[in-house]
């Protein structure tokens, strides 16, 4: 606009520019000015920005990005049996996928075998159903443990779940020490969004810390917690606390670690994150550089790493399924791939791409290829790649990055205050402001404030698109299947190994190795829960609304 | 209406139980709806997460509800709906209202209205939308 030449219209232009300002914010409600230029970068900028590749990493945690190497392309899957879930594993990697990740199912998740009351009518619904070694056996077939890096999305069971993991490795003669891949088991954000749970807080951190300990003594090349911020995300949380509370429960977990007495400089570098990429471009782009930024500092200075993979913050990123429409679902690609852009710009190490059609369901073939090839189309044709955060120095996104990275803080101190992040899960204190703040989207939705194309902007006719059917008759074949394996094991050694497992969680040895013997004589998933239980406890939330 | 015989039911508040049955853990929806409801000027019972359909239709029973609000995303709805909806016969409960809101997908919509839920809330629905399908619904039943 050109500038005018009379002080009272400048004035009015002012305060039209003003009063346009509180018109526009990010989607989380951050007011975006009308410009951005030099004065909103902060004096020590240099130090903050930084190189790609150096602290405090900033611009990205390797010097070549993805010049040297692409993020992994790796869709999460899982459904029916274990049958099912490994021809889509099979059919991934044939269209070039590089890394696999594994969705169970709720039963599977929360603890309980596929035979249980409980899990009547869950069984392979929302991920692959899995009992026993010889279930994990069959998902694995034809798949070179050795090669191909593996995400398991189990929280609860984790550590049950990564025995019978190594013990699938142990078969196909590849050592523990040569297994690589991400097992999730951050169970703080469970209680604070994912809700899947089996033991009250604290033996459940007890178990992390379990299994810190023994992948930092046996598994030099696993990830034994990806800290997630995704499902806070999901539950509705702004971007400014999905980067608050998961880095928050990332301390926790240091914190407990060395409490062990396991040298941060051994786990640290082990330890990886999983955030979400939601519709708002560039507010997600700040949030990703400001996690890497807040992570390198604290782990330097208030946790005295000293090798620079301790401070490097390292993460997977899944496009936000809430942004999904169920209606005109095609509409679905185009927000999955600039999700996707957001997530590359941020400088993402691998990278989910959610399907059109999972506002309906889970996801057909054809819909899970179109997501893969949204990733490729990224990576190959957009030239995206070609140099590593090229948004780095722009005033907008620095000034956006700073300004999470305050608000984060801000919510730190406040947990802080309330005694530490545990304390502040078994107060409600994440859980009330994530559904606040889904109250307060959900308002701007239904006001039409914040617009929803095809839902509260642009509404046609519904179309229909072709769904996943998921026959009832697998719960009834991965049920035939757990009774033959109980039927065939050894029931006195499976008698003894939850002994020693519930001795175990009475004490105070890590509950690895119990549990790796139990997995091995056939012990089922459930059984060893309601062992652990017996001595633990359960867990029932108090819902805040 | 007669006045001679209304019940003060028609003077009380709507009384809805919003019901987390099966294993999933989103309760995003759940809430969001619990609250809207509440600050509607209905009372709103909320089970929490994790509950049988025996479960849920005890809390029916005992809160004297209008209407439940049933919330799945796991996909297992066509296993639970029908369950808690035999359930509330084998108690003789045909006065209530039901609904179902989640990822749910069209020709499931169709055959869980066949079996007796009066609303299915897909994402997306707005929220004004559910609250006036339960005042309406309530109300029409209790004329």
């Amino acid at each position: 606009m050109e500038p005018t030449s009379t002080s009272s219209s400048s004035d009015a232009a002012r305060k039209a520019a003003e009063a346009a300002d509180n018109e526009f914010t990010t989607m989380s409600g951050k007011p975006i000015k009308a410009r951005y230029g030099p004065e909103d970068l902060s004096g020590d900028a240099d130090v903050k920005i930084g190189e790609p590749g150096q602290y405090p990493f900033t611009r990205g945690p390797y010097e070549s990005m993805y010049r040297g190497r692409n993020w992994t392309m790796r869709q999460f899957a899982g459904f029916g049996t274990v049958e099912e879930t490994n021809e889509r594993f099979h059919y991934l990697l044939d269209h070039g996928q590089t890394g696999l990740s594994t969705a169970f199912d709720m039963p599977t998740l929360m603890g309980y075998d596929s035979d249980h009351a409980r899990s009547l009518g869950e069984v392979g619904r929302e991920g692959v159903a899995v009992d026993t070694i010889d279930d994990m056996e069959i998902l694995f077939q034809g798949i070179p443990l050795g090669e191909v890096s593996t995400s398991m999305t189990i929280n609860a069971p984790a550590a049950i779940l990564l025995a019978f993991y190594v013990l699938v490795g142990e078969q196909q003669g590849v050592a523990s020490e040569k297994l690589s891949g991400t097992i999730q088991t951050d169970i703080l954000k469970e209680y604070i969004a994912q809700k899947e749970w089996c033991f009250p807080v604290e033996p459940a951190m007890r178990l992390v810390t379990d299994m810190v300990e023994y992948c930092t003594d046996h598994m030099p090349r696993w990830h034994p917690i990806s800290i997630s911020g995704y499902h806070i995300r999901e539950a509705g949380a702004t971007a400014a606390q999905e980067l608050a509370f998961t880095l928050k429960d990332g301390f926790t977990y240091v914190e407990r670690a060395i409490e062990r007495g396991i040298d941060v400089d051994a786990f640290a570098p082990r330890l990886s994150f999983f955030f979400n990429a939601h519709i708002d471009f560039f507010e997600e782009i700040a949030k990703y550089r400001a996690a890497r930024r807040i992570w390198a500092r604290e782990l330097k200075e208030t946790y005295g790493a000293k090798k620079p993979e301790s401070m490097r913050l390292r993460f997977h990123t899944q496009t936000a399924g809430v942004s999904l429409t169920a209606q005109q679902p095609l509409n679905n690609i185009v927000r999955t791939a600039i999700e996707a852009l957001a997530g590359v710009l941020g400088g993402t190490q691998s990278l989910h791409t959610n399907s059109f059609d999972e506002a309906l369901a889970l996801p057909t073939e054809e819909a899970v290829r179109v997501a893969l090839r949204t990733q490729q189309i990224i990576a190959d044709e957009t030239g995206v790649t070609n140099t590593p955060d090229p948004l780095g120095g722009s005033y907008f996104v620095e000034s956006l990055t700073d300004e999470l990275e305050a608000d984060a803080y801000d919510y730190f101190r406040r947990i802080d205050e309330l005694g530490g992040m545990v304390e502040a899960v078994r107060q409600n204190f994440p859980q009330r402001e994530i559904g606040e703040a889904a109250f307060d989207f959900q308002r701007r939705v239904d006001d039409g404030e914040f617009t929803i194309v095809g839902v509260n902007q642009y509404v046609t006719e519904e179309e229909e698109v072709p769904l996943l059917h998921i026959d009832p008759a697998l719960e009834t074949k991965q049920v035939e299947r757990l009774a033959a394996t109980r039927a065939k094991r050894d029931s006195a050694e499976v008698e003894s190994a939850l002994t020693a497992l519930k001795d175990a969680a009475a004490g105070e040895a890590n509950l690895m190795y119990p549990i790796l013997d139990a997995a091995r004589v056939h012990t089922t998933e459930g059984e060893m829960i309601e062992a652990m239980q017996q001595v633990f406890g359960t867990y029932t939330e108090t819902p805040v609304f | 209406m007669s006045a001679a015989t209304a019940e003060p039911k028609t003077d009380r508040k709507i009384r809805v139980v919003v019901a987390k049955p099966g294993l999933d853990g989103h309760d995003r929806g759940a809430k969001i709806i619990a609250r809207a409801l509440r600050d509607s000027g209905m009372e709103v019972i909320y089970t929490g997460l994790h509950q049988t359909p025996e479960q849920i239709v005890e809390t029916v029973i005992q809160e004297d509800a209008d209407a439940i609000g049933v919330s799945i995303l796991s996909g297992a709805h066509m296993t639970l709906v029908p369950k808690i909806l035999e359930l509330l016969e084998a108690e003789g409960i045909d006065d209530v209202l039901i609904t179902v809101g989640g990822t749910i997908p069209n020709k499931d919509i169709d055959a869980l209205k066949e079996m007796g839920v009066s609303g299915v809330f897909t994402p997306g629905a707005p929220t004004d939308d559910i609250v006036n399908f339960i005042r309406t619904g309530v109300s029409r039943r209790e004329l």
